[in-house]
């Protein structure tokens, strides 16, 4: 039973992999190679970007700045959250605070980052980190809020020590819906990451990026594109997996 | 009458902003790098009573608009489709997980192509920002439909469209209500950003050009002004959701 459904979660995969490959030949066919470049383009400009060109370099420069940015954004997040979830004054004060910054299109701030940390990876890190760590934080303020006063009441009926009740109780508790937080936090770092290239960067696939819009380098635009979406699945899915299997 | 906690949140607000203003005036943060919040608040109103800005401030205030509607409505209708059809479900799950991870500013040229040289590309990318948290929150409120009102509904006979409009939509408002909450979010966040990368229009324009014209009080005073406009926003819709919430019993 749980075989066919997986060969059926497979097919449908690779039908819709046809779809998009489909529909990106159809807009190729369409518009032509200046507005859109072919598949077949996208992936030979990668080959040769990958042989000639240095597209290894590059996404090292990036996946580096995305690793560095994405534990600085859950450490801080995290330890954030838990300061404003516990403490339910601090929350009230700080929460909807944090909650009008990550309204603010962030990408304005990237001059006063630039000004700040200057030309290069730590700006990178910086702004990767900037649009990370606030849907952790709001997402584990929500998280430990959400824990029902019962387990509470339970917990010190039993006479839990401090200790074991956040190891047994609370950790589990909010689990799920502090990892719905890391999931957008994981996404938006590396589109933080991938925004500080496009500006202030000489390398990594955002610089590869804003080099083709500039360019109107179509082909060079969806290789990086393909690459991008590529690790964005692969994200994804496993993202998807750590959450079934916290929910379960 | 206001709360011991708003009171509390201003005063922290406060203290923030005299810090800083304090930190700019005795010069430990060079003027280069960050003006006194006074100089920005002068600077903006100069820039309003001037009409410098009012074009701008239009034209990004229009295109957000037009991309939070059609975001809704792809959303909701979106978020109807997946959910009735759970292959496609199982299928596009893994991308939406991932989606914001994709700086959609890489469809801009595509944009281009299929509208034209005008405000629609710009408002298509805060689309593209907005419409999947609307599709996800859609989609988590019909879960949580209780299953004893699909059961009622089955009682009273009432068709399938009835039961969308009648039951389901209603049913799911609060959860669609949180997504609409990002969806304006966002679709702000893509028009501004749209605009500060490609555009030659709008706030986010406004910012990129004072920022390589190094006017830092003017770029100061533009981001000041999209702060204000956002947190307004902002507290309008949570007072919204707070009377929705309300009525359905839940707070």
């Amino acid at each position: 039973m749980k075989s066919t459904q997986k060969t059926t979660r497979k097919f449908d995969s690779l039908i819709l992999l046809a779809v998009f490959v489909g529909f990106w030949s159809l807009l190729n066919a369409t518009y032509g190679s200046n507005a859109i470049a072919s598949p077949v383009q996208a992936i030979e400009r990668l080959v040769r970007l990958a042989v000639h060109g240095n597209l290894l370099g590059h996404m090292a420069e990036t996946f580096s700045a995305y690793a560095y940015a994405l534990v600085l954004a859950i450490i801080g997040g995290t330890l954030a959250g838990m300061l404003l979830g516990l403490h339910k004054m601090a929350g009230d004060v700080g929460e909807p605070i944090l909650v009008s910054i990550y309204s603010l299109p962030k990408v304005t701030l990237y001059p006063v980052v630039l000004l700040i940390f200057g030309l290069g990876m730590s700006a990178k890190v910086a702004f990767g980190f900037l649009h990370g760590v606030l849907p952790i934080a709001i997402f584990t303020i929500g998280a430990i809020r959400q824990i029902p006063k019962i387990y509470l009441k339970a917990s010190q009926t039993l006479q839990v020590p401090h200790q074991k009740y956040i190891r047994y109780v609370v950790v589990p508790a909010t689990l799920p819906e502090y990892f719905s937080g890391v999931k957008i936090g994981v996404s938006l770092t590396l589109l933080g990451v991938l925004i500080g290239e496009m500006f202030g960067s000489q390398r990594g696939l955002g610089y590869l990026l804003m080099k083709g819009i500039e360019l109107n380098d179509t082909s060079l635009m969806a290789a990086v594109a393909l690459v991008l979406l590529t690790v964005a699945i692969l994200i994804g899915v496993s993202l998807q997996r750590i959450d079934h299997h916290l929910r379960r | 009458m206001i709360s011991r906690v708003a009171q509390l949140r201003w005063l922290v607000v406060g203290g923030c902003v005299l810090t800083l203003e304090v930190l700019c005036r005795t010069g430990i943060i060079a003027p280069q790098v960050v003006v006194a919040p006074s100089i920005m608040f002068s600077t903006l109103i100069e820039m309003i009573l001037s009409g410098e800005v009012t074009t701008n401030f239009e034209s990004t205030f229009y295109s957000a608009l037009t991309a939070i509607l059609i975001s809704v409505m792809l959303g909701i209708s979106g978020g109807l489709l997946l959910w009735r059809v759970s292959r496609l479900r199982r299928v596009l799950e893994p991308v939406l997980a991932a989606y914001y991870s994709v700086p959609v500013f890489v469809f801009y040229p595509i944009l281009i192509a299929l509208f034209g040289m005008n405000d629609m590309p710009i408002i298509m990318i805060g689309v593209l920002f907005g419409v999947v948290s609307m599709i996800v929150n859609a989609l988590n409120g019909f879960d949580r439909i209780p299953l004893v009102y699909l059961k009622a509904a089955q009682t009273y006979k009432l068709s399938a469209w009835q039961v969308t409009y009648l039951i389901r939509i209603p049913a799911a408002l609060p959860q669609m209500m949180t997504g609409f909450k990002l969806t304006v979010a966002y679709s702000f966040i893509g028009v501004i950003a749209a605009e500060f990368i490609l555009s030659t229009s709008g706030l986010g324009y406004a910012i990129a050009y004072a920022y390589n014209n190094f006017e830092t009080r003017a770029m100061y005073a533009l981001m000041l002004l999209i702060m204000i406009v956002v947190s307004i926003i902002n507290v309008c819709l949570m007072s919204i959701e707070k009377k929705l919430l309300t009525r359905r019993g839940v707070i």
